[in-house]
């Protein structure tokens, strides 16, 4: 018998190249464990907020989001949330932490912040103008003013907030909310140019500012040109002009039948604003599949919820009018066909055209940006699409005094994404009046500290909630449609706030492992609940990712790799469902374990009195 | 000790076996055992071949005595029977409950104190008349409940915690159980689950008694340096005999051995065990071959492990009695009370 096979070559591993040791002085790494702060434009450090609202430090928590976002009342009825699809929760259970919900509560239930604003530094003599009052502005403006910039405002509107006031509805933004985070900048000794309209960026730059920040945003509503459009006259709008003009208070009737086009938040708004303004048939008729409608999920839960139509698969074919008078509108039905490449196309069935009966019509197809303002011969370079051409990193555009964020930079996105590129203008901004390179940006604030509190205490709470989402009350429906400025979302009372608090898993707390000590016991790989933990050979990452306890096929979550132990084997983590609840640490009997909050907060335009926030 | 719940939540993509459990399935309450205690990897490999090998949980029995070792039952198959008898007397109140009702797996976690010590004599008696069931001693040379003074099976040169010296030699279970006549006899390492839990299938599909001798470090009194029971010094002398690969009986053999290196031996219920024999020579149907081969390797300071000896053909307690087949507690009045006739027939044949 040939007997000379020995323990470890009797499987055959992987050949290198091994997987390196994690660097987990790497920010970047914990980071991204921290899904939803990844995942947040403006790396809101979530969990810190959430366990704050636990404990009812419900200011805290506001200055926390206020730091990072600026607009936490705001945010946290209309943000687009990107970070709620990313959090750990959603892969565990059905749905993520309501992250966004608790951020309301943040500002619902705050107290008196004036104490905690940023003393305004004396003016350091440079003048910063602003076009545009929206989100984008507003937070170059609040970056910068506390610096001792002195900072200009310009916008054709009467007051400072951009869409968030002319687009987005009372019954989900009350314009109270709205003025509290607006006025509060507007304090920090801004100068305010409004209804004044800016029709030369020439003009503007002969002033002489240090810098130039365009948030003038998408401010045009796409038009659709099919037979009749000529003719249809007064019963046709652009949904964004005709929200505006409700905003404003100049409309407040509609007809009673009202087809909203698009399959936008845009459509969304203009359904139900119609619902309160005297639509009593009102039907979104979108040209895509429903599945794949661009509004977000909720929005149309709540469209829906008062009883509001969505036709999909239809495309627009004609105005139909009588006696010169819109009497409906033919769609033409279609269904996706994917060619090879998996593009889609919408192919008509070959039906009849349907008709369907209406009074007016809201066109929400797109929104573009717009610049017949700005001189083709400044120096500012205009690119594809007759967009300026704007650096991804610094936001500075080809005339180097220059800047664009917001929608006014590459197309429209959301509140949100407005106020991290205000605020990496901003840094932009400041480092060149200080003379320093642009793309030298600061790094951000970043600290790992142990929870261990005693054996098996932590200073968060590791005790894993298995409450489902909860639901947010709404106004009663009857009331809701009767006035166009009650708010629908009620927000959380303080009850459902901490239960839905406690779901929120605190993926900044780390499980930070330390190779020197760990006598591979197995203790943390035999309790932890969701199999994160493994002891193997390494190898290559495809091979090790298949090898694990259960195979790390989200190539999105990485691999926590140790250096390697005396058994010859490595301590291979797959990042992807830690619950955080810190059992290995726990468990282990050396303490090779630990469980470390990693706290990261975003660089801002440097200055003094905001420093204790990042 | 951890004082909060296990959580309820699992890994989404966790597989399901045939009975559409997950492992989690086949766990117990939060164990209470000190943290890194060898005994809780026991535990958890025991829920990995319960939960490989299909098994229900509601026709399992889990039978303990008491030290650190005999609390385990509670942390793993919370839906199994159980009974936690006194110290040492696991091994006939096994018996007992086997002769009741032999329809159960019965799964016995003992320790080193537990049957080399008070329970020696009732674990021999459990050995020799072949009752049906898995025995595992967690085997960590110390008294761990009683806060470590020596058990039974501390190595002579094994000193304590404090550097206190052990007066007495050790016994071998593993040894003592192929002399007692035990027909599935291994041993393993709590550290080496690669290893632990096909032993455990294999046993566990064994008809008879089989026997798991378990070095079960325990990490508050017995891991230290000078300690034979401790990880390191395992990992640094164990001696690998046979290694083994659980075959469940409808799996096709795909793999290519080369000649003679491998052999698959066919249990009870069809499953195989396939062994790699890593010793030149070793015969595992060998008692004496067997025993010697410990010895020898013990009499160099290395620890013999994997399947050591087994006869699959030997048969079980209630086999060797010429009992019913059907458990005893199944038997109804009409089967326990024949009546005056069968009675009179028995007289008859007495006189
Ligand atoms: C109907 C609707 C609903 C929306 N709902 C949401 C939502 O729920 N959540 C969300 O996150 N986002 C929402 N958005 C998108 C969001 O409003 C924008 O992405 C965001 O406001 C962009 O901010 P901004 O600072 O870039 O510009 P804007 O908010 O667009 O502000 C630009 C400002 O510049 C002014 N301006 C433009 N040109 C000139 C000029 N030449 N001279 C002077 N002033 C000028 C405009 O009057 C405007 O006030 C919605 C958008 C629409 C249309
Ligand atoms: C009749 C009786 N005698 C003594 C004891 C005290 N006692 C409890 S556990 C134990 C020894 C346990 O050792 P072991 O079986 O090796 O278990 P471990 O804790 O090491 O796992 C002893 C002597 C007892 N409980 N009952
Ligand atoms: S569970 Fe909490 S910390 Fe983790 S991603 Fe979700 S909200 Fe963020
Ligand atoms: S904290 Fe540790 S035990 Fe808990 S889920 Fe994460 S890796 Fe597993
Ligand atoms: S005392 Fe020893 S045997 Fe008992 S639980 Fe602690 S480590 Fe385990
Ligand atoms: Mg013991």
């Amino acid at each position: 018998m040939s007997l000379d096979e020995t323990k470890s070559n009797s499987e055959s591993r992987p050949r290198p190249p091994y997987m390196k040791p994690t660097d987990i002085t790497d920010p970047n790494f914990f980071h991204k464990v921290v899904d939803c702060q990844w995942a947040c434009p403006a790396h809101t450090p979530v969990p810190e907020y959430i366990r704050m609202i636990a404990q009812r430090r419900y200011t805290d928590a506001y200055m926390v989001n206020w730091e990072s976002n600026v607009f936490p009342g705001v945010l946290g009825r209309t943000c687009d949330r990107p970070c709620e699809p990313a959090c750990r929760r959603g892969r565990i259970e059905d749905k993520p932490v309501a992250i966004c919900r608790l951020k309301r509560v943040a500002a619902d239930y705050r107290g008196d912040i004036e104490h905690l604003m940023p003393e305004i530094a004396p003016k350091n003599g440079k003048r910063i103008v602003c076009i545009g009052g929206g989100p984008a502005s507003l937070t170059v403006a609040r970056d910068l003013a506390p610096l001792g910039y002195h900072v200009v405002i310009y916008d054709r509107d009467a007051s400072g907030g951009g869409m968030m006031r002319s687009q987005i509805p009372a019954f989900r933004l009350p314009e109270a909310v709205l003025d509290d985070e607006v006025e509060r900048i507007l304090k920090f000794g801004i100068e305010t140019r409004f209804n004044q309209n800016v029709d030369s960026l020439k003009s503007v730059l002969e002033e002489d500012f240090d810098a130039v920040f365009v948030g003038t945003g998408a401010p045009r509503g796409r038009d659709l040109n099919i037979p009749g459009r000529e003719e249809v006259g007064g019963n046709f709008h652009i949904g964004i002009d005709w929200l505006m003009s409700v905003a404003f208070g100049h409309t407040s009737k509609i007809g009673k039948r009202v087809i909203v086009l698009g399959g936008g938040n845009t459509a969304m708004d203009c359904c139900r604003t119609s619902k309160r303004l005297g639509g009593t048939d009102v039907k979104v008729i979108v040209r895509s599949p429903f599945e794949t409608m661009k509004a977000s999920p909720w929005e149309i839960e709540d469209a829906q919820s008062e009883d509001v139509d969505i036709l999909n698969n239809h495309v627009p074919l004609e105005f139909v009018l009588k006696n010169g008078k819109l009497v409906g509108m033919k769609f033409d039905k279609v269904a996706p066909v994917f060619d090879e490449s998996g593009r889609r196309k919408l192919v008509s069935t070959g039906e009849e055209p349907l008709f369907f009966p209406c009074d007016d019509v809201l066109c929400a197809i797109g929104q573009e940006n717009h610049y017949p303002w700005i001189e083709r011969d400044i120096g500012l370079e205009f690119g594809e699409w007759d967009m300026p051409v704007v650096d991804e990193t610094t936001f500075r555009s080809t005339h180097p005094k220059v800047f664009f964020g917001g929608d006014a930079a590459f197309g429209p996105e959301n509140i949100i994404w407005a106020v991290q590129h205000g605020h990496q203008a901003a840094i932009s901004i400041h480092q060149m009046c200080e003379d320093i390179d642009l793309n030298d940006r600061p790094a951000p604030n970043v600290t790992l500290v142990s929870q261990k509190m005693g054996m098996h205490e932590w200073s968060y709470h590791n005790d894993i909630s298995n409450d489902q989402r909860y639901l947010v009350p709404h106004a009663d429906k009857t009331k809701a449609l009767g006035n166009i400025k009650l708010e629908v979302e009620l927000g959380f009372d303080e009850k459902l706030a901490y239960d839905e608090a406690m779901r929120c898993l605190n993926c900044d707390v780390q499980t930070v492992f330390e190779h020197s000590i760990c006598i591979e016991c197995d203790a943390c790989v035999d309790i932890c609940p969701v199999d994160c933990i493994n002891f193997t050979m390494n190898g290559e990452e495809a091979d090790v990712r298949q090898a694990l306890r259960v195979p790390a096929l989200d190539l999105d979550q990485d691999l926590y790799v140790s250096e390697i132990l005396p058994t010859g084997r490595v301590m291979i983590k797959d990042e992807d469902v830690c619950l955080h609840c810190g059992l290995c640490a726990e468990r282990c009997p050396t303490a090779a374990w630990d469980m470390q909050q990693h706290l990261h907060n975003e660089a801002r335009a440097k200055h003094q009195e905001l420093a204790r926030w990042g | 000790m951890t004082y909060i719940a296990k959580p309820k939540f699992h890994h989404p993509k966790l597989p399901l076996n045939d009975l559409g459990l997950t492992r989690r399935d086949y766990e117990g309450a939060m164990s209470t055992l000190c943290a890194g205690c060898g005994h809780d990897s026991v535990s958890a490999a025991i829920v990995e071949a319960c939960f490989e090998l299909n098994l229900p949980a509601h026709r399992v029995a889990k039978m303990s005595g008491i030290g650190c070792s005999s609390k385990t039952p509670t942390y793993f198959l919370s839906k199994s029977h159980g009974f936690n008898s006194v110290h040492g007397r696991m091994p006939s109140v096994a018996t007992g409950a086997n002769l009741a009702n032999n329809s159960l797996k019965y799964i016995g976690v003992s320790g080193d104190g537990d049957t080399a010590s008070i329970g020696f004599g009732q674990f021999a008696h459990a050995v020799r008349r072949q009752v049906d069931m898995l025995y595992v001693v967690e085997n960590n040379g110390t008294y761990g409940l009683t806060k470590g003074q020596f058990s039974a099976t501390n190595d002579r040169v094994s000193v304590g915690r404090k550097g206190q010296k052990n007066a007495f030699g050790a016994i071998d279970l593993a040894a003592m159980a192929i002399q007692l006549g035990a027909s599935f006899v291994a041993r393993s390492f709590s550290g080496d689950k690669d290893q632990l839990v096909p032993l455990m299938k294999a046993a566990l599909s064994h008809k008879g008694f089989a026997f798991i001798d378990v070095i079960s470090p325990c990490v508050t009194f017995n891991n230290h340096i000078g300690s034979t029971k401790s990880f390191e010094f395992v990992r640094d002398h164990e001696h690998t005999v046979t290694g083994v690969d659980y075959v469940p009986h409808r799996e096709t053999i795909t793999v290519d051995y080369e000649e003679g290196s491998v052999i698959d031996v066919t249990l009870h219920d069809q499953s195989r065990v396939r062994l790699r024999k890593l010793d030149t020579g070793y015969d595992l149907s060998d008692q004496a071959g067997a025993l010697q081969h410990i010895m020898s390797h013990q009499a160099k300071g290395e620890v013999v492990t994997g399947l050591l000896y087994l006869d699959a053909g030997e048969t079980e307690l209630k086999e060797k009695m010429d009992m019913v087949a059907a458990p005893l507690n199944s038997l109804g009045v009409a089967e326990l009370r024949p009546g005056m006739a069968a009675l009179e027939k028995i007289n008859a044949g007495l006189r």
